[in-house]
């Protein structure tokens, strides 16, 4: 029994050190020198740290810029996609109206859909819009998910009835009745939705690289997509880049980690 | 967003999804005022929904019909689109050998990554279930890659594949081996790839394991115990048994994800040496939005739409044989 701990203990370790040397590697690297990135044997720890590697960066490519960019899409995104799916998640879960049930399956079908399938089509609404290279191309076709309804109908759903019936003889609203019952009830998940839906825009990159085509809009995966092509070798400036995209959405990640924990096992979303 | 349909355990419990609910505060009310009440609540649901579904119908669900309409047209955006039925997918499934050389990449990706995945996944989410101690701290280990964006990860691989001063080959001169041309030929690109992949994914299937591990209940594994069961025959007829659904659940969820692969493999390697690791969502993006060949890329997705589409379906139903829920 304590052997096969042991062994478990052992995989467990090896596998860690395998998930966390290339981060390691990555934070390394963004601190050589030029003439540190290709030594051999490797060098870990440069010293002294070149610091001076990040502004940098900033100046070879407008990454504060991209930051800047991602965080306001990703912040909208989340705050839009929490108000109307936490809506229509009320509809669904608690107001009966004709059709709700065949309306609600569409939602669910759709969860089923491949999102690139519907990437042309976007794209193409987008360009008569007028939206292309706009926040509004980045926010607006990614605000109104499927997915955020249907797993806070699921976390409604487990509301006791009782609540909301003693609010309307108290002669509250519908809208009462979800802002001041529902919603403060349903704190996790909203919060695993709202964690969810700002790690996916935080990383997300075909439907950006789609729809920008200037630095005043590029997202900062789709910066660091064009700093590849342009600085191909110059690895300590590619991974000070990287670390930019990285750290930000770990340490929301450490601090909020059983949300994530959460979110995934009750419902299988992913940031694949 | 990734979305992907709700995990079997779940969905057992919420049975009744799609039963309607009580209106509030809908009992014991007069069958007049309960009339008026309805139509009440009918108009607050439809005022609820609307902000949403308005967004919803015009980004998600109309646009799947839509593709496959521009699938059946010849259209440059530049020119008048020209209706040409059918004749997008004839010359894509039958007259297009990138297209097979791409199927068959893509296919190469799914089996190399699902299997694999779920075999190391499984064992290390026994080996986090057997050792308490530690718990949260190594399943937040693992997890770091599976937050951590596709793009980003794909930066870092880059360079430990670089052939003469990353990691990986450098690690392999120390140990007296040479070094692998991992991104520069066409034969290691795609297990370059694949190993990428299943580093970024092996976090979350491992969660989901160890939620459906914790699932089973201990007071089996003591009965069998007592009925003098060893370790491998409790691992083969417990264990493996009520996984069932949770690895049910995983394989079905990373075939779907591994057939849409896209950002890993074009910042790794963008699709190259040639085409040897080109995929079909990076020929839907190459078709589309840099030949503007609207039509033919239209038809790549809904082609796409439809394999992942048959392989849930077959998974389903093949599933009775192997997966008994409780």
């Amino acid at each position: 029994m304590s052997a096969r701990r042991a062994l478990a203990y052992l995989g467990l370790v090896i596998g860690s050190i395998a998930m966390l040397l290339p981060f390691v590697w990555m934070v390394s690297t963004s601190l050589k020198p030029d003439s540190e990135v290709f030594a051999y044997p490797p060098i870990w720890l440069p010293s002294p740290p070149m610091w001076e590697n990040y502004p940098k960066v900033l100046e070879l490519l407008p990454f504060r810029r991209y930051l800047i960019n991602t965080t306001f899409v990703a912040t909208t995104v989340t705050i839009l996609e929490v108000v109307t799916s936490s809506l229509a998640a009320y509809a669904f879960a608690r107001l009966p109206f004709p059709g709700r049930d065949r309306l609600f399956l569409l939602y669910l079908g759709t969860l089923m859909v491949p999102g690139q399938v519907t990437i042309i089509p976007n794209f193409l609404v987008m360009s008569w819009f007028g939206w292309t290279n706009t926040y509004l191309a980045l926010i607006i076709p990614a605000a109104f998910t499927a997915f955020g309804t249907f797993l806070l109908r699921q976390f409604f759903l487990s509301i006791p009835v009782e609540l909301e019936q003693a609010a309307r003889i108290d002669g509250c609203g519908y809208f009462g009745i979800y802002r001041h019952i529902v919603m403060p009830l349903s704190g996790p998940g909203i919060a695993t939705l709202a964690i969810f839906a700002f790690m996916t825009q935080w990383n997300a990159f075909l439907w950006p690289l789609i729809v920008t085509n200037s630095d005043n809009y590029r997202t900062l995966t789709v910066g660091l997509s064009y700093f590849r092509g342009e600085f191909a070798t110059q690895f300590n400036y590619l991974m000070a880049g990287t670390v930019m995209n990285v750290v930000p959405i770990l340490l929301v990640f450490v601090c909020l980690q059983r949300y994530f924990v959460r979110g995934i096992a009750l419902t299988g979303i992913t940031g694949r | 967003m990734e979305v992907l349909p709700p995990m079997p355990i779940q969905r057992r419990r919420s049975g009744r999804m799609s039963v309607g609910t009580r209106p509030v505060g809908a009992s014991a009310v007069p069958v007049r005022r309960q009339r008026s009440l309805r139509t009440q609540a009918a108009i607050a649901g439809y005022a609820f929904l609307l902000p949403n579904i308005v967004g919803f119908l015009v980004f998600s669900s109309i646009p799947v019909l839509a593709t496959f309409a521009i699938s059946t047209l010849d259209w440059d955006m530049i020119r008048t689109p020209t209706f040409v039925g059918i004749q997008n997918y004839e010359q894509l499934l039958l007259e297009d050998p990138l297209f097979r050389r791409i199927l068959l990449n893509t296919g190469y990706y799914v089996v190399g990554t699902v299997p694999a995945g779920i075999v190391l996944s499984l064992l290390l989410a026994l080996a986090l279930n057997s050792s308490i101690r530690g718990i949260t701290f190594f399943r937040a280990v693992f997890f770091v890659p599976v937050i951590t964006s596709a793009v980003a990860v794909a930066m870092i691989w880059r360079w430990l594949f670089n052939s003469d001063y990353g990691l990986i080959n450098v690690g392999l001169f120390a140990l007296g081996l040479p070094g692998i041309p991992w991104l520069s030929s066409s034969a290691w690109a795609m297990p370059a790839v694949i190993l990428m992949a299943t580093w970024k994914h092996l976090g979350y299937n491992m969660v989901i394991y160890l939620a459906g591990l914790q699932g089973i209940p201990p007071s089996l594994y003591e009965a069998a115990s007592i009925d003098g069961a060893n370790a491998r025959t409790r691992f083969r007829h417990i264990t493996l048994p009520l996984l069932a659904p949770t690895t049910f659940f995983i394989l079905v969820i990373s075939m779907i994800t591994s057939f849409q692969v896209f950002d890993l493999a074009f910042i790794l390697t963008g699709g190259g040496p040639g085409v040897s690791t080109n995929t079909i969502v990076m020929y839907v993006y190459n078709q589309a939005f840099q030949f503007f060949h609207m039509g033919y890329a239209a038809a790549v997705a809904w082609v796409l739409f439809a394999i992942v589409f048959m392989v849930t379906a077959l998974q389903w139903a093949i599933q009775r044989r192997w997966v008994h829920y409780e």
